[in-house]
Formats: C-alpha cells, structure tokens, sequence
C-alpha cells in the first residue's frame, strides 16, 4: 500500500529581549555561570509576583503578522501545569484558549522538486499556521551518569539561568509531505525572523528549536495516522534526516501490519536513528487554568495597524527588490536573500559598487564554496564587503586576473588582509602594459618559428601554445586578453 | 458532583502524591463536597453576564524591557537541599 506523509511542526524561538518574560533577569546568560541570572519571579520563590514584558508581546504580535495571522484583539495567559524540575514553579506560564496570533500561511518555493502525483518540476506549498503564542522557558537540566542521557542517570543538575526566558511557539497545520518541504519550512521561517530582528534564531544555542509531529495515512484517505513526536533536530540537516528516518521506520511497522505508537522520540544524530524516550506513560494532563496572577490585554486594532507600519522588509518582498532593482535572476535573488546576513552583505556591497551580477557571482562561487568547505556563515568570514569590493576593482582595472583573484581571494579568505596588500606582497600585478607585452610576444615569436608556420597553415592549436609560452614567461602575470590579442595581430 | 476514587487517584498521581487508601476514600468524599459547595454558584443566573477569567477590572498591565539586578548564585541556592557546580543536586527523574 502506498502511504501519504503528514507532517506538522512545532517551533519555538527565544525572543532576544533585554529581559526575561516575567522579570528583570537578564537574558544574556549563554556561556555564564549557572544559576546567577535568577530572581524571586524567576525561581518561583512564594509572593513573587510575574508582570508581562510589552516588548516580547509586541516580538510576538509581529511575528504574527509577518506570519500572516490575525492578531487576537483580547488574549491571556494561562498556567499549564506539570511536574518536572526543570521548572521551578511546577506550572509554565503559556497560552493556551486565546493565544495572540491565530491563523496565516507560508508559502514555501520548492523549486527542481517534482510535487507527488503530478509530472511538474517545481511547486509552491502553502502550510499553514495554526496559531502563535507566547511562553515562558524553561531551566536546563544536565544529566549525570554514564549515558549523558535522562534514562540511566544517576542524579540530575538544574541552572535556572534560562527560566523565564520569553519563547514564542509557532505551530504549524499538519500541511507538510516531505522532508524535504519540512526543512525548506523552517529554513523560511527563520528567515522571516531574522528579518523581524526578534530573535538571534541561533540553533546550536538552541534559541531555534523544531519538534516536529509524523504520521502516515494510506493514501487517499482524510483521517489523520497516529503520530509520533520527534524533538531535538538542531539543525536544518537535522530535520531532514530525522523525518527520512522516522517515515520509514513508521512505513515498515505498518507494511509488517504493526502499530505505529504515540510518543515522543529523540533524533540521536550521532547514530541516525529516532529513539523512544521510554519514559513512564505520562499523563499529558496540564489542567490549563487562567494565570491568576497576570491581568488579560487588550491588543487595540490600532496599536496592531502602528505595528504593522514598522515592519521591516521581509525575504520575499526583498526578494522581489533584488531582481528588480539589481536585474539579478530570481535564483540569485532567492540565494542572496535566503539569510539576512547575506543579503546585508549584497546589499553594502551593492552601495560602493555597481555591478551587481559580478558581486552576485563572487557571492554565490567562490566566496560560498570558502564558507562552506570551513563551515563559516558570511557573517563571520575575514572577507568584509570592502574587501570583496577592492578586489572586483582589482580585477576592473586589469591589475589582476580573473585566476589570479581566485588566489587572491582564497588568501584574504584565510588572512583577513586586503586584496591591495596581498597583490603587492606577492608581487602580483598583472602586466596590462601593451608594450611589455608585445616585447615578450615578438621574443615567443623568433624562438618558436615551427609553431608560427603551423599556424599560418592553419592549425589553430599552435595558437594556444604560443599563448601558453607567453603565460610562462611572464609567470602567467600577463593579462590573457590581451596576450590573444596582440599574438593574433603579429601573425596575420 | 461526586469525585470518584478513580479520580482521586488521577489527580494524586499529576501531583506525585501517593495516598493510602484510607485517604483516597476521604479525599474523594471531601473533594465531592468542596465541588458542591462552589456548586452553589451554578445556580446564580449570569443571563447576560459576559464570561470572564479575572476578577479585576483591570487589562494591559505591562513592564519595559529592563535589566534588574539578580540574584547571587549563592542567594539562588540557599534554599537547595543538595547542590553541586553551582546548580541545584536532584534525584534521578525516571
Ligand atoms: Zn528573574
């Protein structure tokens, strides 16, 4: 039997407020000691009393609206309780009936996939937004013993330094079908937020996070499979192997005729596996209640309408600027757009020089191949926008090859050092000078007798070598063009 | 409204409390009666009434996105029974 993929996801973004949720704690805590970013109302100390932070409110509201949702014009919180130590009240400040973003889409470009079903290549998803609401985080648990893992441990250890942190969570409709449409997903989605500037979307740090829910159905058929809940993919790789994973695993208990059971189950990158927590049979029951201690709001549709007014440029809008402003093609645009960073870095390159395919073409070649083979992103390369500049004019004004700037650029890649500096150490320059090169071009010429009659009884080939000697003896400093150029002129 | 022994032990069992069964019996007689004495509001009539979650006439109380002082580490685990590194010692979870 053939079986149809659904897929929903779960995200959950820390704001990156100057304060926690609740209270004045800072949050900037990442790589400090446990246990010194807490207060009363943090640490849930009896008679502490939480006040809502309005700029998380307002993160939350536009990440809403960037979302496309409606954003709710009366909304709570409400206390969803659990026993677990990693929080310290036993209760979770969340939302829960009237969260402050219900509804909106993202339209997701598959582009050179092929959509199940049909013969076209390339093809818009449209998934779903179920709703966006605003949390508390929860403290970090450390587990000791030999597994490094909850089952097996001997104690664990609490540093509340990230309670209370405010954390958005955008639930998505169970609209995705493939892995690899989960993974463009959430790529977009941190994009967009980026762009909001709401959140540093940091997945190794974890103020990113994806769980994501899966089941199978046969095809054709409207009722939903029972699911299983996969948490901890940090990392676009991540997602995607792990939902590859977990379909065939469920694809075989079905075929076998097992049953797929509802849990939750951990991506175990080391080994490529998804593995059931087997933890007791909980009792998901959170006895929502409304958060006594925290008074409703109110959002005004014109407190909404002044938000919306400072939204900044979104990638599909920027996108869309790109190919009309630059002439780039929408691949370009879609590439230089698909991280904030890299479209700041287009964007101030773009300011001080005007050709925007060339930089493009620097970009997305070499300086993208330097990035990935040393795992860097744009933003923390050696090479600045003026750096990558200098060097286009380099090349402009016949200084250096189009080879050459390939060193050059491989040089400041791995020194920081500007493209002038590295020219003039190196010695560089090229010859663009007519005159020196028509000298060494008459030399070739007199000691290569046999080459020039081979190419005045045509065979072209002779041309090549004689470009070739001329390369070599200028230790390939000569300007190439120019080289063609003058040998052709002196042979016919 | 009466709470059955089940349901006692559902609600002992979320808030990791283990009763004899000797409470279990009380609890569920005493908890039948704490319901129908709120029970008693049912019978108001709220036709009219709009629903509410708060009793407070008050909406939009917010704070500006401050930094305040914390707490010391040493303040933040004074009322820790066991700690280690800093963080605050417990059992094994599962
Ligand atoms: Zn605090």
């Amino acid at each position: 039997m053939n079986y149809e993929v659904v897929i929903g996801l779960e995200i959950h973004v820390e704001l990156d407020t100057v304060s926690k949720m609740f209270c004045g704690c800072s949050t900037k805590f990442f790589g400090e000691k446990p246990n010194t970013f807490t207060c009363p109302v943090c640490l849930g100390m009896p008679g502490s009393l939480p006040v809502a932070n309005e700029k998380a409110i307002e993160c939350t509201a536009k990440i809403g609206l960037a979302l496309n949702s409606k954003i709710a014009s009366f909304t709570k919180f409400d206390r969803k309780n659990y026993f677990y130590p990693d929080m310290p009240k036993d209760y979770q400040i969340s939302q829960y009936d009237l969260p402050i973003c219900e509804g909106g889409y993202v339209d997701i470009e598959m582009e050179g996939l092929a959509l199940e079903g049909s013969g076209s290549r390339g093809y818009t998803r449209r998934v779903g937004i179920t709703r966006v609401h605003l949390e508390e985080d929860t403290g970090k648990l450390t587990h000791i013993g030999e597994s490094g893992r909850i089952g097996g441990a001997d104690y664990s250890l609490v540093d509340f330094n990230r309670a209370g942190v405010p954390l958005v969570e955008i639930v998505t409709e169970p609209d995705i079908r493939t892995p690899d449409e989960a993974k463009i997903f959430v790529q977009k989605l941190k994009n967009i937020i980026e762009h909001l500037g709401v959140s540093d979307c940091d997945m190794e740090e974890g103020s990113f996070r994806c769980d994501a829910n899966i089941s199978l159905r046969p095809m054709g058929s409207k009722e939903l499979g029972t699911k299983s809940e996969v948490k901890n993919m940090n990392s676009f790789r991540a997602i995607q192997r792990a939902l590859v994973y977990e379909i065939e695993r469920q694809r075989e208990l079905l075929r076998a005729d097992e049953r797929v059971i509802q849990e939750t189950r951990h991506w175990d990158a080391a080994n490529n596996v998804t593995m059931s927590l087997r933890s007791k049979e909980e009792a998901h029951d959170y006895r929502y209640f409304p958060e006594p201690d925290l008074v409703p709001m109110e959002l005004s549709g014109e407190w909404i309408e002044d938000l919306k007014n400072t939204l900044p440029e979104l990638p599909d809008a920027r996108k869309k600027r790109f190919v009309e402003a630059y002439g780039l093609s929408v691949y370009d645009a879609e590439l230089l757009t698909s991280s904030k960073t890299m479209g700041d870095y287009f964007e101030e390159c773009a300011r001080a020089y005007n050709d925007a395919k060339k930089i493009s073409n620097w970009i997305m070649g070499e300086f993208s191949m330097h990035l990935n083979a040393t795992n860097l992103k744009i933003e923390e390369s050696a090479v600045t926008p003026k750096h990558l500049v200098q060097l286009l004019r380099l090349i402009d004004k016949g200084q250096i090859s189009g080879k050459m700037a390939k060193d050059v650029f491989k040089e400041m890649f791995e020194s920081g050092k500007l493209p002038k500096i590295i020219v003039e150490e190196r010695g560089l320059s090229q010859i663009s000078d007519e005159d020196a090169i028509e000298k060494i071009v008459d030399m070739v010429l007199e000691e290569n007798k046999k080459a020039v009659e081979e190419y005045g009884s045509g065979k072209d080939r002779a041309l090549g070598f004689l470009v070739g000697q001329v390369m070599r003896l200028t230790k390939g400093s000569a300007n190439p063009q120019l080289v063609n150029e003058i040998l052709r002129k002196k042979l016919t | 409204m009466a709470i059955s022994k089940k349901e006692v032990e559902h609600v002992a069992l979320l808030a990791r409390l283990s009763l004899s069964e000797g409470e279990k019996e009380k609890f569920s007689k005493q908890l039948s009666q704490i319901l129908e004495h709120a029970g008693k509001i049912a019978e108001l009539n709220t036709e009219g009434v709009e629903p509410t979650s708060h009793a407070l006439p008050i909406k939009n109380v917010f704070r500006e996105d401050e930094e305040k002082t914390c707490l010391s580490q040493k303040e933040a685990l004074s009322n820790a029974p066991a700690k280690e590194d800093g963080m605050i010692k417990i059992p094994k979870i599962v």
